[in-house]
């Protein structure tokens, strides 16, 4: 992991306009990724994670969706500025994404090599049988037993893991420069995600990907990620270095979060701490803290008004009252 | 052992399922052998926990006890009742004692019946077929009692499934399953669809629940650390058998079978700095499809310690160490 930064997202916000009101799914979202760095980004459902991605890359659908505002800085240049063409050439080429289940991103109807070589000859300007041989080495280094034979063969001769391989093997296949991972193992059983990550973090590595790692398993971030973001409706609560973010959480919501996960090296015998209170919802969403109704420490200012980032010595980010510089009568 | 009262003895369960035949002109039949002989008791009070990955047989086991399929061979005794010879009426007085809890809580609802109504069925069913007897007032304040009883408001009664959060709507199915005041409550991944904040409170209520009716749970999960937290004892399937079944903490602990072993070590521990160290055995390869008939060990595929001997016969559950049984000939000869 270098300085260099890669990737700088500020002040993202993204809102889908329905009949009961506004969502505000993403609202003032700010990281930066670094070259080589893997970068966690865990939640709840609805907290906005996969929503911050698809902004990225500017693939919100719109209507119903818009990106209001906010800067997504890709090499010094905005991908929410560009047109059309130009984010084409970076998709799937300098940032390409795996998502959650391999079965619908992969066409039923087209052999692999077709899925494969399509995105190697487009971005590459390789002739076929180059494009064929890169695809080839391409599901050998993702771990797939006898890739000239099985390249030629459908989606469904493939088992959930093997898909995955697949789908693993044709986003590194241009070398990007980031890699967005949307639970690439959550549709995957134990054994099976195990694999996968492994594989992930291995070819990651050997080819100096940073990736963004989208999960609702604090497990899986704290194998896989250098840093991480922890968000919660629409917002980053908490941002910071992965191990100190687990010694020591800030936010409310990552204490809560971290204690109500089951642990298999804890004996059971003590209740589990779990938050009180039910997921909020985020249609037209007051300016004040979302959690604060789930809070145990939740003071009077939090209902009024939406906290401001404290940082702290060690590079942490947190959006708490509790830490707040700022007073208010 | 404890010795406590056994609740429920499962014995040879086997439930296997028509899958076409080889070629058009009939010849031989084929079969999926979902569940291929799975023996286990829980005892009253306690809690079972199944784990075991998508496809190895959980959910249709739970099924078959409940005879929503009806095994193919093998008994179920619930209190001294073998449920799978029972004829269709003293079947569905059997299962008053016995309810269960789905996955989803979006799809076990009925969308277009209040949450009372929901509540209430189970108990209307019966009251219809005259194996319970109580009044309209008495079945309201049942409903109400239980709705409380799970952390819902008793106002909410006449609200529908999607007014419901997911957490809130697997308490109404809970609330369901209890109505009728179960001895016995099977539980297929209820917690598997939810965040962990509302699946934490949930499990907490599935504890206090026992603590307070005295319920028993087969408790089904894919999930290691959910099992380990809920459960008393512990079965490991794979591929339609069990390969090893043990007190939690002791399964833990001291896993004996490399499927377990695997299965344990794979399972991500929710702190970088253990996480890190870690050694993990990496399975290769998938969980076959379980269309065949097995004579050796159902696990000798992906095994990284078979011998010879595992693929020449099919190794039984045996006890290795006091309330603790495997599957592997790694701990016991052939017999």
């Amino acid at each position: 992991m270098t300085e260099e930064v890669i990737l700088r997202v500020k002040d993202l916000r993204t809102y889908f306009k329905t009949d009961e009101g506004t969502v505000k799914a993403v609202d003032g979202v700010s990281f930066d990724l670094h070259k080589g760095e893997t970068l966690g980004i865990v939640g709840e459902s609805g907290s906005g994670k996969s929503v911050t991605n698809l902004s990225i890359i500017n693939m919100i659908p719109s209507p119903p969706g818009k990106i209001v505002g906010g800067e997504v800085l890709f090499m010094d240049a905005d991908l929410l500025a560009m047109p059309a063409n130009k984010i084409r050439e970076i998709r799937g080429n300098k940032i390409s994404m795996i998502f959650q289940d391999p079965m619908t991103s992969l066409n039923p109807f087209l052999r692999i090599s077709t899925q494969m070589t399509e995105t190697i000859i487009l971005h590459q300007g390789l002739g076929k049988d180059e494009a064929k041989a890169k695809a080839i080495e391409m599901l050998k280094l993702a771990g797939i037993p006898a890739p000239e034979k099985r390249i030629d063969q459908y989606p469904h001769q493939f088992s959930g893991g093997m898909r995955q391989r697949v789908m693993i093997a044709m986003s590194l296949s241009c070398n990007p420069e980031i890699l967005i991972a949307d639970e690439p193992t959550s549709a995957l059983d134990v054994t099976i995600q195990a694999q996968i990550l492994d594989l992930m973090k291995d070819l990651t590595a050997r080819l100096g990907t940073a990736v963004i790692l989208i999960t609702h398993s604090l497990g899986v971030v704290a194998g896989m990620c250098d840093t991480l973001c922890v968000m919660y409706a629409g917002r980053v609560v908490e941002r910071g270095a992965t191990d100190a973010v687990f010694a020591d959480p800030k936010h409310p919501y990552t204490q809560g979060l971290i204690k109500s996960v089951p642990r298999l090296d804890v004996a059971s015998g003590n209740r589990l701490s779990s938050i009180r209170g039910q997921p909020p919802n985020v249609i037209d969403l007051p300016d004040c803290c979302p959690f604060y109704p789930r809070c145990d420490k939740a003071m009077d200012i939090c209902k009024r008004k939406y906290p401001a980032v404290s940082r702290f010595d060690d590079g942490r980010s947190v959006a708490c009252w509790l830490y707040s510089e700022e007073k208010l009568p | 052992m404890s010795d406590k009262e056994v609740l429920l003895d499962v014995k040879g369960l086997k439930m296997h399922f028509p899958a076409g035949s080889r070629s058009l002109l009939g010849g031989q039949k084929r079969f999926i052998y979902a569940v291929d002989g799975v023996d286990f008791q829980i005892r009253r009070g306690e809690t079972l926990g199944l784990v075991g990955e998508s496809g190895c047989g959980k959910s249709t086991t739970a099924r078959a006890i409940a005879q929503l399929y009806k095994p193919t061979a093998g008994e179920v005794i619930l209190e001294g009742e073998d449920l799978s010879k029972l004829k269709a009426q003293p079947l569905i007085a059997a299962r008053k004692n016995m309810q269960m809890v789905f996955q989803d809580p979006y799809a076990s609802l009925n969308p277009r019946m209040t949450s009372g109504d929901i509540i209430a069925e189970p108990l209307r069913i019966y009251q219809k077929r005259g194996i319970l007897s109580m009044t309209k007032t008495e079945t309201e304040e049942r409903v109400e009692m239980l709705m409380e009883r799970v952390g819902l408001s008793r106002f909410f009664k006449n609200r529908y499934p999607h007014e419901f959060s997911g957490g809130q709507r697997q308490r109404i199915g809970i609330a369901r399953a209890l109505a009728l005041r179960p001895a016995l409550m099977l539980c297929d991944e209820p917690v598997s669809a939810l965040d962990v904040s509302i699946q934490a409170q949930i499990l907490n209520l599935f504890k206090d629940l026992q603590d307070e009716f005295g319920l028993t749970y087969l408790f089904i999960a894919h999930d290691l650390a959910v099992i380990q937290y809920i459960s008393t004892r512990v079965a490991v399937m794979y591929l339609g058998i069990i390969a090893e079944i043990s007190g939690s903490a002791d399964l833990y602990r001291k896993p004996l079978h490399p499927y377990t072993q695997a299965l344990l070590s794979a399972a991500p521990i929710p702190d970088p700095a253990i996480e890190r160290t870690r050694k993990r055995i990496i399975l290769t390869g998938d969980v076959p499809s379980p269309d065949k008939v097995r004579t050796g060990c159902y696990f000798y595929d992906r095994c990284s310690k078979r011998m010879d001997k595992c693929a020449k016969s099919v190794p039984r559950l045996k006890e290795v160490e006091p309330d603790h049984q495997v599957a592997c000939y790694l701990y016991h000869d052939p017999e």
